[in-house]
């Protein structure tokens, strides 16, 4: 029998099971390498290249999102060695205010859509929430599982919502976001991942950031772990994407250091990792300024937003 | 067998309202007044000096904006306390510095504290002013916190010293980062404890033994402390301290009478408003 890559049976041709203690070890040491000199500025630049700089408040409006596009676009506007974010991630209301404010930019328009982030309504709508945000010029839509269903056991249902919401995206990227705080085992989170990734998820991400707790280091490992059992079983290259309180410029480069000792150089791209952030990236050019100019800065010398 | 074991203190850092060790690990050994081992103090390191200051501007605003009157029965509590630890005060001076004068240097201390705990809802209406303009206007002064102080505390005088520097610096509002003096660290430790067990919230007061050599350029020299003051730094290397700390335009501040309100002005900042009189 041989299982296309496209099928919810690939999850359990693939399988595999979590060493809870193991896994939250390995993370702890890889949180203990440390980073020097030339490799933590590269370390930081990259982290801003990886960047999807989120916003996904209730009070959020056009102005508020022109604001941080601008932000996106040069993070440092007086210092043009500083690159700009890979994604402006914001609410399905606001994609024409961020499509017109980042016109001839290279950064990606990001809408979380799907009931964002319960995802507690009918597929059709959540179908529907993405179709109308690609056609508004949404490049990247991060989508979020029911979790309830997941929990339930049943995978089925997970991975056709997944392929449904797949098919609607057409040729934007599908960001599958799994809410890990709410799965309530690594095994669930293995499992989950493999799921939104046989679905044909192109990043699976941790969390909404709405729900504590959000992205840990171990959690990211079991994911990225599972990105590298997919990626060997079916030659397909899924991203990771990190979300919800990192905040500092070293938890950043922790999760490099991870994504490198895990699946290696080919993932440290924007194209196969992210990390959903909103105060990051100020933190990230404070310790870059740290590392040129070495002296410590204050946080009044960065743009707000 | 009834020989109790030695229950020896372990002197740590005081950051963020937490004693903990520097993140280096490192330690280095402290001589009492005649040569001999004391005790180990820990060893500050820049990461430790930059938590501190993170710690300080985290709380600073919600220090500064206490009303006056709070801040001074904190500042008043800070004596309390350090009066109900007199003789363990009294004993980590005579153990760093010799037994002469310390019981002198613990009650001037707490005396400190005592007077600008009193300063600290007066020094608006003494050095504020309602100021004769030309035109329609209420032209009004008042001192406000700079914000965050940096103080390298005086060698000699472990206690005093330290906390004649430290108070005003409070009674003003502002948060501190202080380097202790190196060569006696440890009576500043137990000044923690007593400040740890007053009011002072965690954040306000951040002290840091270790090497003058290491810590004072760190801190003369960061972005986000406002003030310097500079009892402690060594005449051969003051000019580069000061030149450091013009990095940000940092106000350098020299210590001046032992005791008085222009002690706590010396860490505010003089505000003018101008306010339009009704039509």
């Amino acid at each position: 029998m041989t299982a296309s890559t496209n099928d919810v049976e690939v999850v359990h041709r693939i399988g595999g099971s979590v060493d809870e203690v193991g896994a939250e070890a390995r993370a702890a040491m890889l949180a203990s390498r440390s980073l020097k000199a030339e490799a933590k500025l590269w370390g930081l630049d990259l982290a801003v290249r990886c960047c999807d700089l989120t916003t996904l408040e209730g009070a959020d409006s056009p102005a508020s999102v022109r604001q941080l596009a601008s932000k996106a676009m040069r993070p440092a506007p007086l210092d043009h060695s500083i690159p700009h974010v890979a994604a402006l991630c914001i609410y399905p209301r606001l994609v024409p205010a961020a499509v017109e404010a980042l016109k001839g930019s290279a950064v990606a328009v990001a809408s979380v859509a799907t009931a964002f982030p319960s995802g507690q309504s009918a597929l059709e709508l959540r179908v529907a929430e993405i179709e109308r945000a690609h056609a508004e010029g949404a490049s990247e839509i991060d989508s979020v599982i029911s979790r309830g269903a997941l929990l339930a056991g049943d995978d089925t249902g997970v991975y056709e919502e997944v392929v449904a919401a797949k098919k609607a995206c057409g040729d934007a990227h599908l960001k599958v976001i799994l809410e890990t705080g709410e799965l309530g085992s690594y095994d669930r989170v293995r499992r989950a991942s493999l799921i939104a990734m046989a679905a044909g998820a192109d990043f699976i991400k941790t969390s909404t950031g709405k729900i504590a707790p959000a992205a840990t280091l171990p959690v990211a490992l079991v994911m990225a772990e599972a990105i590298r059992d997919f990626a060997d079983f079916s030659g397909r290259r899924v991203g990771l994407k990190v979300a919800g309180g990192i905040r500092s410029a070293k938890d950043a480069l922790r999760y490099l250091v991870l994504v490198h000792e895990t699946l290696g150089t080919e993932w440290l791209t924007p194209e196969r990792f992210r990390i959903g952030a909103s105060s990051l990236l100020n933190d990230l050019l404070m310790q870059m300024d740290k590392q040129r100019s070495k002296t410590y800065s204050d946080s009044d010398r960065y743009t707000v937003a | 067998m009834d020989t109790r074991l030695e229950v020896n203190k372990t002197y740590k850092l005081y950051v963020g309202g937490r004693f903990s060790r520097s993140e280096s690990g490192r330690s280095y050994a402290v001589s009492g007044p005649t040569g001999g081992f004391l005790a180990n103090a820990a060893r500050a390191s820049r990461k430790d000096l930059r938590d501190a200051v993170v710690a300080a501007r985290k709380v600073a605003g919600s220090w500064a904006g206490l009303s006056a009157y709070n801040r001074g029965q904190v500042l008043y509590r800070v004596a309390e306390m350090m009066e109900a630890r007199r003789d363990e005060l009294i004993d980590e001076v005579s153990a760093a510095e010799g037994g002469e004068g310390a019981s002198q240097q613990v009650e001037e201390a707490v005396d400190c504290w005592v007077y600008y705990a009193g300063w600290t809802d007066k020094i608006s209406q003494v050095t504020g002013a309602l100021n004769p303009v030309a035109g329609p206007y209420f032209n009004l002064t008042a001192p406000e916190p700079i914000g965050i102080i940096g103080i390298v505390a005086p060698e000699t005088g472990s206690l005093l010293g330290l906390v004649e520097r430290l108070a005003p610096a409070l009674c003003g509002g502002n948060a501190v980062v202080l380097a202790c003096s190196q060569a006696h660290p440890h009576p500043a430790i137990a000044l923690a404890e007593c400040l740890h067990t007053s009011d002072v919230p965690a954040g306000v007061v951040n002290l840091l033994t270790g090497f003058k050599d290491e810590l004072v350029p760190v801190l003369a020299s960061h972005g986000d402390v406002d003030a310097l003051d500079v009892s402690g730094v060594a005449p051969d290397t003051a000019a580069d301290v000061e030149a450091a700390a013009a990095s940000n335009v940092k106000r350098i501040v020299r210590p001046g009478p032992r005791l008085g309100p222009y002690e706590v002005t010396a860490f505010m900042e003089m505000k003018t408003v101008w306010h339009p009189k009704g039509a």
